[in-house]
């Protein structure tokens, strides 16, 4: 390894800097006023929902668009006038992998080190190495699956040894396993002091996270730790709310029950949301209601049969919380 | 009664088995949820089941497809009408109007003007995009693109709605208004006469839904499951037959440093699997090993130099199942 993938930078504290970033597409403001700093070893989950500003937020940092107004250094460069050194510096993978389909694993990777300036063939095999595709180095992409193909394109990204990456949504439609095997890689590349700015849908992922962003209609909501947001960004508790289940199978029967339960929960005063979570409801009331006010106040609403459990909250509640 | 019926199913591609002997059942008012591994077979068992592609003809294991009665292999066009269909790659036209691109789905689906226009504000409203009517569809966000792609799916009123991984890529948001709507739907006689708002009291055909989908959590609210590895189903089940295939084998555990923590409970000897979930751990272990394993990592963990806050037996999850299904060889 690259004994800078070690080091932090020695002039700037922070690997991003933000400020004011600012984007407009025509009338509509995509990105408003973002700032946020973030220092070398975070994993910084940052969310939001499908067109709310994250994707224009990474294109400004890699400097392949322009800030309508603010500023941000990545690195110590600055977006706008040292781009290009930046961007030889920082690994990204974007939504779309960015693959040869009719070329093979190893030659995708050789091209992107000729892009990096790479000519160390050595550094090529220990990536193939590092991601696990070994024994698939000849193979075409074109007949890989999507979890390949994501660990292929992670390591194109990494070949020029960054110590900051960029993923955008990288595990978008790519099985359970392979998403754990991919989290796996990318902590094995923190623990070498590598940052890592990820984009998700999956709310489990972001748990993972030193610390979480949540973007709505191009503006920063929250920046903070999972655990900080979860006491900051709700206001009050989190209820699991159970249906009764057939007595014999333990299922439901149907799901619209649970859509009818959660429509009546919807309506009673004391819920201030709710929604469905695997199998059940998730209800997100005031602090001061207890179990037995709650239960009361569902009754008076005509929803009986159901069990009530104050839950510890997810980044779902969070998230659904500050971007409804 | 049963909606979709498919017996012997097999396709190949190549060399590649993609489809081995999957059967399966769903009937009406139910969602059956397709999940496995990437490559699974998932995707080809869905467009073998719309007609979409033709499967292997076996004499001694004849495939059969029926859709709301009617013989896919030979009574395609009336097993067609009855199939709504949204595939993982929907295109729509992003020139048109939300508008135009549903009439463009309902007349390339032979209705006359007189049967989509009444239908479709009221599939539109159901969606929630009766306001954007008139907006280009290139200028709809991905969650709006999924219910257009919806709209135009149920624009014949099928019995029979087949939907390839809806949600992937969307945002929990709309994740949970689309899967809002799914359940409204299956709830509901066919999508029939009485409408789509229609009183579910008076369901008599309903509708059959099968969706297949990378979430977990969206899995857990199915009626049923059919976990797919290899082109084979090797699972079928309610998702409480499924967890319980991990009955008394699953510890939650949490604590600091999580990397250590990982690293002392894999070193445990009946210690099977360790998974992160969210912020804790999940711990496999071998039948009838959880107090052993759990007595072991209350002790083993403080030395190692970890701190346990909580090691608890929790009721396993469908993810946790999904891991050790792909483990075992079947």
């Amino acid at each position: 390894m690259n004994p800078d993938v070690l080091t932090p930078l020695e002039a700037d504290p922070y690997v991003i800097q933000a400020e004011n970033l600012t984007r407009f597409f025509g009338d509509f403001l995509a990105v408003d006023h973002v700032s946020f700093k973030i220092k070398p070893g975070e994993v910084v989950g940052y969310l939001g929902p499908n067109g709310s500003g994250k994707t224009t937020t990474i294109r400004m940092l890699l400097g392949l668009l322009l800030p309508s107004a603010g500023s941000a250094s990545v690195l110590g460069y600055d977006v706008v006038s040292q781009s290009e050194l930046l961007r030889a510096r920082v690994g990204y993978m974007s939504q779309k992998f960015a693959l040869y389909f009719e070329l093979t694993v190893r030659e995708n990777l050789a091209f992107y080190a000729g892009v990096y300036g790479i000519r160390d063939r050595a550094r090529i095999e220990e990536v193939i190495d590092l991601v696990g595709l070994r024994g698939l180095e000849n193979q075409r992409v074109s007949g890989l699956s999507t979890g390949w193909r994501q660990r292929l394109a992670l390591a194109t990204a990494i070949v020029h040894e960054p110590r900051l990456l960029f993923l955008d949504e990288p595990t978008s439609g790519v099985d359970p396993r392979a998403r754990r095997a991919f989290w796996d890689l990318i902590y094995g590349l923190v623990e070498q002091g590598v940052t890592a700015l990820v984009t998700t849908h999956y709310m489990d992922e972001a748990e993972y996270c030193n610390r979480v962003g949540i973007m709505r209609n191009g503006r920063l909501l929250a920046f903070d730790t999972p655990s900080a947001l979860k006491i900051e960004a709700l206001p009050g508790l989190a209820w699991d709310v159970l249906l009764d289940a057939d007595p014999e199978t333990g299922d439901q029967v149907s799901s619209l029950p649970l859509l009818h339960a959660l429509n009546a929960l919807q309506t009673c005063p004391c819920v201030l949301r709710a929604g469905l979570v695997s199998d059940h409801l998730r209800a997100i009331t005031p602090p001061e209601i207890t179990q037995l006010s709650f239960q009361e106040a569902l009754q008076q609403i005509g929803l009986t049969g159901v069990r009530l459990e104050v839950v510890e909250p997810t980044l779902e509640d969070v998230f659904l919380a500050l971007a409804v | 009664m049963i909606l979709i019926e498919a017996l012997h199913l097999q396709r190949s591609f190549g060399e590649t088995q993609a489809v081995q002997d999957v059967s399966l059942q769903v009937s009406a008012g139910e969602i059956y949820g397709l999940v496995g591994p990437d490559g699974a077979g998932k995707t080809t068992t869905i467009r073998l089941l719309c007609g979409a592609l033709k499967p292997k003809d076996v004499p001694e294991l004849a495939p059969v497809i029926r859709i709301s009665g009617f013989d896919v292999l030979r009574q395609t066009e009336q097993a067609r009408a009855n199939i709504g269909y949204l595939p993982q790659r929907f295109s729509l036209y992003e020139e048109l109007t939300v508008l135009e691109n549903i009439r463009f789905f309902a007349e390339a689906r032979g209705l006359a003007a007189a049967e989509w226009q009444p239908r479709c504000m009221e599939i539109l409203n159901f969606v929630g995009l009766s306001e954007f009517i008139n907006r280009r569809a290139g200028f709809l966000s991905g969650g709006m693109k999924q219910k257009l792609g919806l709209a135009a799916a149920l624009v014949h009123r099928p019995k029979v709605l087949l939907l390839d991984e809806p949600t992937t890529g969307v945002d929990p948001v709309t994740r949970q208004d689309f899967w809002q709507l799914i359940i409204r739907l299956v709830g509901q006689a066919g999508l029939g006469e009485q409408g789509i708002e229609g009183d579910a009291s008076a369901n008599t055909s309903g509708t059959a839904v099968l969706i297949s989908t990378p979430y977990m959590d969206e899995a857990a609210r199915c009626t049923r499951i059919g976990f797919m590895s290899d082109g084979k189903m090797i699972r079928e089940g309610t998702p409480s037959q499924i967890r319980s295939l991990l009955e008394g084998r699953v510890l939650e555990l949490t604590g600091a440093p999580l990397p250590l923590l990982r690293r002392l409970v894999q070193a445990d000897p009946d210690v099977e699997d360790v998974q992160m979930f969210g912020d804790r751990l999940h711990i496999r272990v071998r039948s009838g090993q959880a107090e052993q394993v759990d007595e072991r990592l209350h002790r083993r963990i403080p030395e190692g130099g970890g701190q346990v806050n909580r090691l608890r037996q929790i009721p396993p999850q469908l993810e946790d199942v999904f891991m050790s299904l792909l483990e075992t060889p079947q």
